[in-house]
């Protein structure tokens, strides 16, 4: 492979690596932040044992997200030089944005919480937990803006040459709020941070129904499964939602993307909305073979069943299309998965609502295993809007082959590659080592149970004594 | 010189310094980690005195990364791409030493421990090793080729000079960590620490010397400004006192005092550096080709923004900051939630 192919693969290793954690300690800090109001508010102690126990799980998903962050943070200099100085001027601002916003709040305040939780008052320790969950979502705000930039530029011009033409070398900010709501930051902002809290809740469900099937921690598992459910079930709504927004969004800013997403290959009217199927072939030779809703898609698109949909042929240079089945693929997965776990959540929230969770012991298993799910949609939507932006690496402006660094060879990303992938198994490794130790420990008792085991204890000894 | 490019010159050095004293404390600990720390209490002292906040000194490099790349995108892409396989190293390490922090408490099986002591403290040593040769490569100025590209791969970056300056920044950690530690322990391992703390400090002396020397020895880049302007003289004669005053304060037990010493050192360092850099960012051997504060910057108004962004949130960032050391002030105590 050469260097181009190369980046690419060790980019998409460690982002998807990376997402994995952010993912989860978004949705968590959310909930942390919500037990933790409950906490202070009520003054109950179970929400005590539960938000301590729930700030565990969090910190040790947060120091892989933090390391594998870092990385992140040093690769577009590393491996994409040449979209670095084109972008710079535009791009390095929300990355620094993000470490002043939110990376010091986070981790000032993840270290309070976790090391001086007993020099802190009640009040300190609350506020520091919504600055937590305050401050994961301005990481996830400023680096979707970077990203959203590079698939809706907004607010620049090119230099030297303001036609955007070949020799231009860099891009120059005109005007700083276009370039940070560019058209599709706020929808990949709702659709990613309520995918984050679904991942999060879909977490403290599984956990919770293991307690559940085990009879273990069963106060702190009853609450978890209440709240799990109610999140999920209201965030795996907000996905379908979101994403319809986001698909609107797409058609009208990457249509290439969007007829690779929906399969499209010729422009036309009352065009099918594919439910599963196959691919076109790249060179739409071979049309896509779907199950779908006939002429669904126009309707969908335009609320009129006769509208025309513009298919790949729009864009008549085959080298500008973006590859088509992993879109494809991609999208209707993210689509299948979001129904699955709308409908888990919706038996769930059935359930909940009979107060007979616990009697369904076939749906807490269901719930353990559906931990990955969010996980997965969430890959793999990121698969299909950066695959469906390719050749670009940013939209319509740079091919993603004239982005890398001219210094690199392709023997340093090899060696770089096989680091990573060594050292990322081990943190995954450590990851789940970690995660089951403090899951199968759980949290503390209550003092009214260590309380009763203490007094029988010394019942026990007082009559063994007499 | 264009006036908004050259105070963010001015911003990143006061953001690198900021990285270098807060994180060159907690790498520190862990240089002199395997050395002051011998049983497992005092090796989870050590870990714990940095517990609450070696993630947010860390953001410090995070941030100048993110503030260089928006004020200088030709520097960052240069010199990341450039150093390619020595950032795959730093980087390795940063995770590294940040694993074997978390890591090491979660069993208690004496290789388990072992081991995660022993990345701990090469990690946390090549990190400020590495940086160090990556400053001195600068000071060295680079190889730039007629693109503005570096093809010297890692060979290229292991000159004497550059190798000394990777030495003085270790030893810095090393007296800024062992200072740490003195501040916030007690017993053998403040005394352990009080020795580390001494035996540094004079590993800096001789490595600042050699790099004194050696600079203006090969006649290199960064000693130009010492010859043409008196003003740059600022840096050196600051290093001087702070030195003098902090080996003094050292050896009188003035525990704080010495600490303040060693941040003083490095910062001052960090003046002399960034006046043997002015105007360039990256000095090229080819002088036509150097990366400077007038060629490689961004807009005024990204410059703008950025400056908007700092004087927001810096002030705000500085005082949680500082509440949070205050929190933590003390001796190390070690409770359930410790390491
Ligand atoms: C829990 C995870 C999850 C679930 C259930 C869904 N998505 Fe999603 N989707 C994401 C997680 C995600 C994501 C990881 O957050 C992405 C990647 C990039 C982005 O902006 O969000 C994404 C991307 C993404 C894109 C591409 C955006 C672009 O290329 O700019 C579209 C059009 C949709 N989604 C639409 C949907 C629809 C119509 C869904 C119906 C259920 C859906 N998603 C469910
Ligand atoms: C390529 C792009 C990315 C870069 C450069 C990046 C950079 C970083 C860095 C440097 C850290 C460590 C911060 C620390 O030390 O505290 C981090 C952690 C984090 N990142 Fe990323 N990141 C990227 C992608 C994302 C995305 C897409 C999101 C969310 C939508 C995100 C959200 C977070 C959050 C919430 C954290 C805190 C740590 C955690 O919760 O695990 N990041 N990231
Ligand atoms: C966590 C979520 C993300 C995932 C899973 C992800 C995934 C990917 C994948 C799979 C690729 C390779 C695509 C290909 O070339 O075939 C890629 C490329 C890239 N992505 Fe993302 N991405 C994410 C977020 C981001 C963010 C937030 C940014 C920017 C801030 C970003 C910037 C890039 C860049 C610069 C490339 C390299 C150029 C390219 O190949 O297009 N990504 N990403």
């Amino acid at each position: 492979m050469d260097v181009v192919q190369l980046s690419r693969l060790q980019f998409a290793l460690t982002i998807s690596f990376h997402f994995i954690f952010p993912s989860i300690t978004i949705g968590l800090a959310g909930l942390i932040a919500v037990t933790e109001t409950f906490r202070w508010y009520t003054k109950r102690e179970v929400y005590d044992r539960m938000s301590v126990f729930l700030t565990k799980l969090f910190a040790v998903t947060f120091v892989i997200g933090v390391v594998s962050g870092v990385v992140m943070e040093f690769q577009f200099g590393t491996n994409w030089s040449t979209f670095s100085a084109y972008v710079g001027d535009i791009f390095g601002a929300p990355l620094a944005a993000e470490g002043v916003f939110a990376f010091f709040l986070e981790s000032a305040f993840v270290g309070l919480v976790l090391f001086g939780r007993d020099r802190i008052s009640s009040t300190v320790r609350w506020i520091a937990g919504l600055l937590v969950a305050f401050a994961t979502l301005l990481s996830a705000f400023w680096i979707l803006v970077a990203n959203s930039f590079m698939q809706t530029p907004a607010g620049y011009t090119c230099s030297p040459d303001p036609a955007c033409g070949p020799s231009t070398t860099k891009l120059v900010l005109t005007d700083f709020w276009a370039a940070v709501f560019n058209p599709s930051t706020l929808p990949r902002f709702f659709h990613t941070v309520a995918a984050c809290y679904v991942a999060g809740a879909f977490f403290l469900v599984g956990v919770a129904a293991w307690y559940l099937l085990r009879q273990r921690h069963l106060d702190i598992a009853r609450l978890s499964m209440t709240m799990g459910i109610i999140v999920a079930f209201l965030g795996s709504g907000a996905m379908f939602a979101s994403g319809d927004l986001q698909t609107r969004e797409v058609a009208t800013y990457q249509p290439l993307k969007f007829a690779a997403m929906e399969g499209v290959c010729t422009t036309g009217s009352s065009v099918e909305l594919a439910i599963f199927g196959l691919p076109p072939s790249q060179d739409c030779t071979t049309g896509a073979l779907t199950v779908g809703v006939p002429a669904g898609l126009s309707l969908m698109m335009n609320l009129n069943p006769n509208s025309t949909i513009k298919g790949l042929d729009q864009q008549p240079d085959q080298s500008l299309w973006p590859p088509v089945a992993a879109p494809f693929i991609g999208f209707h997965t993210m689509v299948g998965l979001g129904a699955l776990m709308m409908l888990i959540m919706t038996l769930g929230g059935f359930f909940l609502l009979k107060r007979s969770v616990e009697k369904h012991r076939w749906w807490l298993k269901l719930a353990v295993l559906a931990v990955p799910l969010p996980l997965l949609a969430i890959e793999i939507g990121w698969m299909v809007a950066e695959v469906g932006r390719q050749p670009w690496i940013v939209q319509g402006l740079m091919k993603t082959t004239a982005g890398v660094s001219p210094g690199v060879s392709s023997t340093d990303v090899a060696i770089s590659i096989i680091g990573i992938v060594l050292l990322y198994a081990l943190l995954f490794g450590l990851w789940l080592y970690s995660l089951g130790k403090e899951i199968r420990r759980g949290p503390e008792p209550a003092p009214s149970l260590i309380d009763a085991a203490a007094s029988s204890a010394a019942a026990a000894k007082s009559a063994g004594g007499n | 010189m264009p006036f908004l490019a050259t105070t963010w010159f001015v911003l990143l050095g006061v953001l690198f310094t900021g990285y270098a004293l807060l994180d060159g404390f907690d790498l520190g600990a862990g240089v002199v980690h395997l050395f002051v720390a011998r049983t497992d209490l005092e090796r989870r002292q050590v870990l714990n005195s940095i517990g609450p906040v070696w993630d947010g000194n860390e953001v410090w490099l995070i941030t100048a990364g993110g503030a260089l790349f928006a004020a200088f995108p030709i520097v960052y892409a240069t010199v990341f791409s450039g150093f390619y396989l020595a950032m795959m190293l730093v980087l390795a390490s940063l995770i590294l030493r940040a694993i074997s922090i978390e890591y090491r408490g979660k069993e208690t099986a004496k290789w388990w421990r072992a081991g995660w002591d022993l990345g701990f403290s090469v990690g946390s040593g090549l990190v400020a090793l590495l940086l160090g040769v990556a400053l001195g490569n600068l000071l060295n100025g680079v190889a730039l080729d007629a693109g503005g590209v570096y093809r010297g791969g890692l060979i290229g970056l292991l000159n004497p000079f550059s190798l000394v300056v990777g030495v003085l920044t270790l030893a810095l950690a090393a007296q800024q960590g062992s200072a740490w530690l003195v501040l916030k322990t007690e017993g053998d391992l403040n005394a352990r620490a009080h020795r580390a703390q001494i035996a540094a400090q004079v590993v800096v002396v001789i490595a600042w010397l050699g790099a004194t020397v050696l600079a203006f020895a090969g006649n290199l880049p960064a000693v130009g400004n010492f010859k043409t302007n008196i003003a740059a003289w600022i840096g050196p004669v600051l290093v001087v006192n702070a030195i003098v005053f902090g080996l003094r304060a050292t050896v009188m037990g003035q525990q704080f005092r010495a600490f303040v010493c060693s941040s003083l050192t490095i910062a001052a360092l960090a003046i002399t550096a960034g006046a043997a850099l002015y105007p360039n960012l990256v000095p090229a051997a080819v002088d036509s080709r150097s990366l400077t504060i007038a060629n490689a910057h961004s807009s005024d108004l990204t410059l703008q923004v950025m400056l908007v962004v700092a004087l927001f949130g810096m002030p705000v960032v500085i005082g949680y900051t500082s509440y949070i050391y205050w929190k933590f002030k003390g001796k190390v105590r070690l409770d359930e939630a410790s390491y």
